[in-house]
C-alpha cells in the first residue's frame, strides 16, 4: 500500500448554536494515499462538506478536535498563517458551482495567476503568464491565450468549472478536494470534468477526496468509498467492495433508492423519515436506527463503533448483521 | 386517442439590440417540436442545458408565449379557442423545479394548495379546508399541516406540497419540470414513487421533463431528445437506451455513469469511442448550421433526426 | 459601451423636455407673472395690458412654452424681479460657490464612509461596528436642517471655531493662497455638517454590500489558494464592494443638491440653493423657476453618470 497523504483521527467539528456546540462531523477517522480517490457519500446535511471544511481549514467558527494529520504535520489547529502557506500550494479545492466560484470582476488569467503568486513570488509576471496559459491547456480550455483575457462571465459552466480546477491544481497540490464537482453539471460535461481529473490524478499523483451524493460517480472514479450519515462514517470499504457487498442498512438502502437501468419502474427503495437536523441529531445510540423501526432495538449498539468485517471494510453498529428490507422474508 | 399533441411548436425569443433597442435577431428556444402523449403515460423529455425542454413545457400550459404551431389537448387546438382555455388551465397542471423557490413563503399550507381551488370552485370554507386535508392526506402529509408554513417542511415534503397543489383540481396532464433534480437521492425516490402511485389513482398523463437519464429511464414510456430546440430522436425507452440512433443520443446515453465499478473500464472506452464517433461524424448528423434535421420514422416507434437520402 | 451611452443620451430628451413642460406649466399656474414685478403703480392697466400683449403674455401657452425654450437656448432666463438682473447673471454667480461646496462634501462623504462601511462590514458584529451602525442610525433619525443648525450654534457661535456666514471674508484678494484657505475655511462647517448626516446611507450600503460578498462562493475560493484575510478584503472584497458604491455617486450628487437648499440657507452660504429658497420666500418666479429646471437637469445629469460609471467598472455590462 503507497505512503498515507492524510490521516485524520476521531475529527470533531462543532458549530456553535445559541449556547451549546453541535457536532456536524462526529469521530470521523479515514486515510488518504497518494494517488488514490477517495469519494464521501451521503445526502445533504450528513455532514460531507463540513469535513471538506475541516480538511481545509476554512470554517471559520467551527470548535475543531481531533487530529487532521497531512504528511505527517497536524492541522487540527494551525495558525492563519500556516493555513495560508498549505492552502493552494499542497492542498486545492474544487467547488460545485462554478458559476459562483469564480471572481465575476477579475480575468480568468488573474484569477489562476493569483494562485500562482501566492505560493510563489519570485515569479516575473511573463513567466506567470505562461503558466497560467499552459495551465489553461492542460484542463482541456481551447483558445487559452484568448480565455486569459475573458471575465468569467463569458464561458460556459463547464469552461467554468475547467478553470477552478486549473486554479486548485496551479501549485501541483499533492492532495485535492473537490466538493460536488460535477452536480451543476449537464451529464456529457460531468464525464469530460471527470475523465480530466482522473487524468490529472495521474499525472501528479495526487490524493483527491471527492465529495458527492451521486453514486454513479463513486462507481465511476472512487478507489475507496466512505459512505456518511448524520456526521459519522457508517461504511467504508474499497469501492467494489462496497457497491457488491454492502454492509450497513444506510448503503444498502442508498443503493436500493438510485433508479437503477436493470428493472425499469420498480418501486425504488424509500429510506423512512427525515435526515435529523444538526441540533436534533441523536447523541448517543445508533443515529439510523430511527429509520429502520423494523429492526428491533437490541440490534443495534448503545454505543455503536466501527467493526473491521474484512480487511479494509469497516461498518459502523451490529445492526447491519439483522437488517433486512422490510419487504424481504426474514430467514 | 392522444391526449395531448404538440405540433410544429416554435417559441422565439428576440434579442433586443442597436440604440434603439429594436429586435436584431431570435433565440429559436423551441424551433419546430412536434411529438403526442398518449393518455395515462409519462412522456419524458431530455436534454441538456439549453436544449428548450423546459421552454417547451412552459409554452405548452402558456407560460411562455407560442411564436406558432398548434397545441391540441384532447384533440382541441388551445392555441386558437380562447374559450377553450379556462378548461384547460384546469386540466393541466405544473410541478416545479425547485421545492425551495416555488411556494410562497409566507402564505400557509392551505393557501398555498387551495389557491388553485379558489380560482376554478367555489367552495365554502369548510369544504375547502376537506378537501385541502383530503389533498394533503393522498400526498402523504398529515392533515394537520395546513396551518404550518412551507419552512416548516423538509424538501421532499415541500415537493408533495406542490404535488398536492398540482392535483387539486383533478387534472388530467402533469407537466413535471426537474421535480426531483433538486431532491436527495432518498427523497427522490420517494417522490418518483409517489408520482407513479397517484398516477394510477387519478389516471394521470405525465410529461416528464428532466435531464437525468437515470430518472427518464425509470419513469417514462417514451423520449424526445432534444438540442438546440429540435428534437433529434423519438422513441420508446426500449429505443432510446437500447438502440439509440443519432450520434447525439449515443454520447448522451454514453455519459451516464455506470453503477458498477467493474464496468469502469470497459464503459470508459466505449464513451471515449462514442465521443470519437461525435466528433468525426458530426457534419452527417447536423446541418450547416449545427441544427438537428428533421425527424424520419425508422421504425413503428422509433424517430431519429437524419438527412433525407438522396 | 458607446452604444450603451449614446442610447442612455437619447432616453434623457425626453425626460428633459417633460421637465421643462412640467415646470413651465407650474410657473403659469403660479400668480403673477414676469411683468408684475415691473409693474409701477403710476402706470395706467391700458399701457400694462399692451405691454402683456406686446410681450406675447396673453399668447396660448404652447406659444409661450415655444418662446420661453427659445429664450432659454439663447441663454435667456428673463429678470429677476428683486435683483433686478438677468437671472443668467445672478445664478452664474452663484453656481461656482455651489459647486465648490458640492465638491468638498463629497470628498468628505467617501472619507467618511469608505473606512467607515469597511471597518463595519469587516469586523461586523463587534462593539466597533455596533458603535458605527449606531452612528448610522441616528444620521438615519436626524433631520438636516436641525443638525446644521447645532452645528453652527455649537461650533459657530459658542465656539467660535468656524465663521457663521458668507463664502469668503472680505479683503482677501483672490486668486492668492490665502483666499483659496479663506473659501474652503468657510465651507468647511457646512460640507461637514450636510456630509456627516448623508454618508450614513453609504456607510450602511457599504457595510452590508462588503456583508454580502464576504459570503460569496468565489471568496471561498481564494480562501482556498491561500490567500490571506488582508489580501481576500484588498483583492477581492473591496472592488467587488465598492463597485454599486461607485454607481451611486451620480444620485449622491442629486441628494446633495437637496442638502445644499437648506444647509446655504442656514449658514448664509451665497449659493444657487440659498437663492432658491430666498427667490421662493419672496416670490421671485423667474428665478425659482430656472432654478427647478437646473436642479432637475443636474437630477437627470446624475442619474446618467450612475450608470455610465456603472457600465464603466463592471465587465458584466461593459460587454453588452
Amino acid at each position: 500500500m503507497s505512503q498515507a497523504l492524510l490521516k485524520i483521527k476521531n475529527l470533531k467539528t462543532s458549530f456553535r448554536i445559541k449556547d451549546d456546540y453541535y457536532a456536524a462531523v462526529d469521530d470521523v477517522s479515514l486515510t488518504v494515499n497518494k494517488n488514490e480517490v477517495l469519494a464521501i457519500v451521503g445526502e445533504s446535511g450528513c455532514g460531507k462538506s463540513a469535513l471538506a471544511f475541516s480538511i481545509m481549514g476554512l470554517h471559520n467558527r467551527a470548535k475543531i478536535e481531533g487530529n487532521i494529520l497531512f504528511k505527517g504535520k497536524d492541522l487540527a489547529n494551525a495558525s492563519p498563517t500556516e493555513w495560508s502557506k498549505i492552502r493552494g500550494k499542497e492542498m486545492g479545492m474544487i467547488f460545485q458551482d462554478p458559476l459562483t466560484a469564480l471572481n465575476p470582476l477579475m480575468i480568468i488569467g488573474d484569477q489562476i495567476g493569483e494562485a500562482i503568486y501566492l505560493h510563489n513570488k519570485n515569479i516575473s509576471k511573463e513567466q506567470r503568464k505562461l503558466k497560467v496559459i499552459d495551465l489553461l491547456e492542460k484542463v482541456g480550455i481551447p483558445h487559452p491565450e484568448r480565455v486569459y483575457d475573458q471575465f468569467p462571465h463569458e464561458l460556459s459552466g463547464g469552461m467554468r468549472q475547467r478553470v477552478v480546477i486549473a486554479t486548485a491544481i496551479a501549485n501541483q497540490p499533492e492532495l485535492l478536494i473537490a466538493d460536488e464537482p460535477t452536480t451543476a453539471l449537464d451529464v456529457t460535461i460531468q464525464s469530460q470534468i471527470l475523465d480530466l481529473m482522473k487524468q490529472l490524478k495521474e499525472d501528479m499523483d495526487a490524493g483527491i477526496i471527492m465529495i458527492t451524493h451521486d453514486l454513479g460517480v463513486v462507481a465511476e472514479m472512487a478507489d475507496r468509498v466512505a459512505v456518511m450519515y448524520a456526521g459519522q462514517i457508517v461504511e467504508i470499504a474499497d469501492v467494489y467492495t462496497l457497491f457488491e457487498n454492502p454492509q450497513h442498512p444506510y448503503t444498502r438502502s442508498l443503493l436500493n433508492s438510485v433508479p437503477n437501468n436493470k428493472e425499469a419502474s420498480s418501486k425504488l427503495h424509500v429510506i423512512q423519515g427525515i435526515v435529523p437536523s444538526l441540533q436534533f441529531l441523536p447523541r448517543k445510540g445508533c443515529r439510523f436506527s430511527a429509520r429502520i423501526p423494523w429492526i428491533d432495538v437490541s440490534a443495534h449498539e448503545e454505543n455503536p463503533q466501527l467493526h473491521e468485517i474484512e480487511p479494509g471494510h469497516f461498518v459502523r453498529c451490529s445492526c447491519y448483521k439483522h437488517f433486512h428490507f422490510p419487504e424481504e422474508e426474514v430467514q | 386517442m392522444s391526449i395531448l399533441k404538440v405540433k410544429d411548436l416554435k417559441v422565439h425569443f428576440p434579442i433586443k439590440g442597436g440604440i434603439f433597442g429594436r429586435t436584431v435577431d431570435y433565440v429559436k428556444a423551441v424551433d419546430g417540436v412536434s411529438f403526442s402523449i398518449e393518455k395515462g403515460m409519462t412522456y419524458g423529455l431530455v436534454g441538456e442545458s439549453g436544449s428548450g425542454k423546459t421552454t417547451t413545457g412552459r409554452a405548452i400550459i402558456g407560460l411562455n408565449k407560442i411564436t406558432s404551431g398548434n397545441v391540441l389537448f384532447e384533440g382541441k387546438d388551445i392555441t386558437s379557442y380562447r374559450r377553450a382555455k379556462a378548461d384547460y388551465y384546469k386540466d393541466v397542471q405544473m410541478i416545479f423545479q425547485d421545492p425551495y423557490s416555488s411556494l410562497n413563503p409566507r402564505k400557509r399550507v392551505l393557501d398555498i394548495v387551495a389557491e388553485p381551488l379558489r380560482n376554478f370552485e367555489k367552495l365554502s370554507r369548510q369544504e375547502e379546508k376537506k378537501r385541502v386535508q383530503e389533498l394533503l392526506e393522498l400526498v402523504g402529509l398529515s392533515p394537520e399541516s395546513i396551518l404550518k408554513y412551507p419552512h416548516q417542511f423538509s424538501g421532499g415534503q415541500r415537493q408533495r406540497i406542490g404535488i398536492a397543489r398540482a392535483i387539486a383540481l383533478k387534472p388530467k396532464l402533469i407537466i413535471a419540470d426537474e421535480p426531483v433534480s433538486a431532491l436527495d437521492v432518498s427523497v427522490q425516490a420517494q417522490v418518483l414513487n409517489f408520482m407513479q402511485d397517484i398516477q394510477k389513482e387519478l389516471d394521470l398523463t405525465y410529461l416528464f421533463i428532466s435531464h437525468d437519464l437515470g430518472v427518464i429511464r425509470h419513469m417514462c414510456n417514451r423520449i424526445g431528445i432534444m438540442y438546440k430546440g429540435r428534437y433529434v430522436e423519438e422513441g420508446t425507452t426500449e429505443d432510446i437506451f437500447n438502440n439509440p440512433q443519432h450520434i447525439y443520443t449515443k454520447r448522451l446515453v454514453a455519459a451516464i455513469p455506470d453503477i458498477d465499478p467493474n464496468k469502469r473500464k470497459e464503459h470508459a472506452k466505449f464513451r471515449q469511442e462514442v465521443q470519437r464517433e461525435y466528433e468525426q461524424s458530426f457534419n452527417d448528423y447536423f446541418d450547416e448550421n449545427g441544427l438537428a434535421y428533421d425527424l424520419q420514422s425508422i421504425s413503428d416507434t422509433h424517430l431519429v433526426a437524419l438527412p433525407k437520402k438522396g | 459601451m458607446w452604444k450603451f451611452t449614446v442610447r442612455r443620451i437619447l432616453i434623457m430628451i425626453p425626460q428633459i423636455i417633460l421637465l421643462s413642460v412640467l415646470i413651465f406649466i407650474m410657473a403659469k399656474m403660479m400668480p403673477g407673472d414676469a411683468l408684475s414685478g415691473l409693474i409701477d403703480p403710476n402706470i395706467d392697466p391700458e399701457t400694462i395690458a399692451e405691454q402683456r400683449e406686446k410681450l406675447g403674455l396673453n399668447d396660448p401657452w404652447h406659444i409661450q412654452y415655444a418662446n420661453w425654450v427659445k429664450d432659454l437656448f439663447q441663454g435667456d432666463l428673463g429678470m429677476s424681479f428683486r435683483y433686478k438682473m438677468p437671472v443668467t447673471e445672478l445664478i452664474g454667480q452663484r453656481l461656482a460657490n455651489t459647486v465648490w461646496l458640492s465638491l468638498l462634501t463629497l470628498v468628505l462623504i467617501y472619507a467618511i464612509s469608505i473606512p467607515l462601511g469597511l471597518i463595519s462590514g469587516r469586523y461586523n458584529d463587534t462593539w466597533l461596528d455596533r458603535v458605527i451602525t449606531g452612528y448610522t442610525y441616528i444620521g438615519f433619525a436626524t433631520p438636516l436642517f436641525i443638525f446644521a443648525l447645532v452645528m453652527l450654534w455649537f461650533f459657530g457661535f459658542t465656539l467660535g471655531w468656524f465663521p457663521t456666514g458668507g463664502s469668503v471674508q472680505p479683503g482677501v484678494e483672490s486668486g492668492t493662497f490665502e483666499y483659496v484657505m479663506n473659501r474652503i475655511y468657510h465651507m468647511l462647517l457646512p460640507a461637514l455638517s450636510m456630509a456627516l448626516i448623508t454618508t450614513v446611507s453609504t456607510v450602511q450600503y457599504l457595510r452590508n454590500e462588503i456583508i454580502d460578498t464576504k459570503q460569496k462562493d468565489f471568496i471561498l475560493t481564494a480562501r482556498a489558494k491561500g490567500a490571506s484575510e488582508s489580501r481576500i478584503y484588498n483583492r477581492h472584497i473591496l472592488r467587488n464592494s465598492l463597485l454599486p458604491i461607485a454607481a451611486f455617486f451620480g444620485y449622491e450628487i442629486t441628494g446633495l443638491i437637496g442638502g445644499t437648499v437648506f444647509v446655504e440657507s442656514i449658514f448664509s452660504y451665497p449659493g444657487m440653493g440659498q437663492l432658491f429658497l430666498e427667490s421662493i420666500v419672496q416670490r421671485d418666479y423667474s428665478v425659482a423657476t430656472s432654478l427647478t429646471l437646473l436642479f432637475g437637469i443636474a437630477t437627470i445629469l446624475g442619474a446618467l453618470l450612475s450608470d455610465i460609471i456603472l457600465s464603466l467598472v463592471d465587465p458584466r455590462i461593459r460587454i453588452k
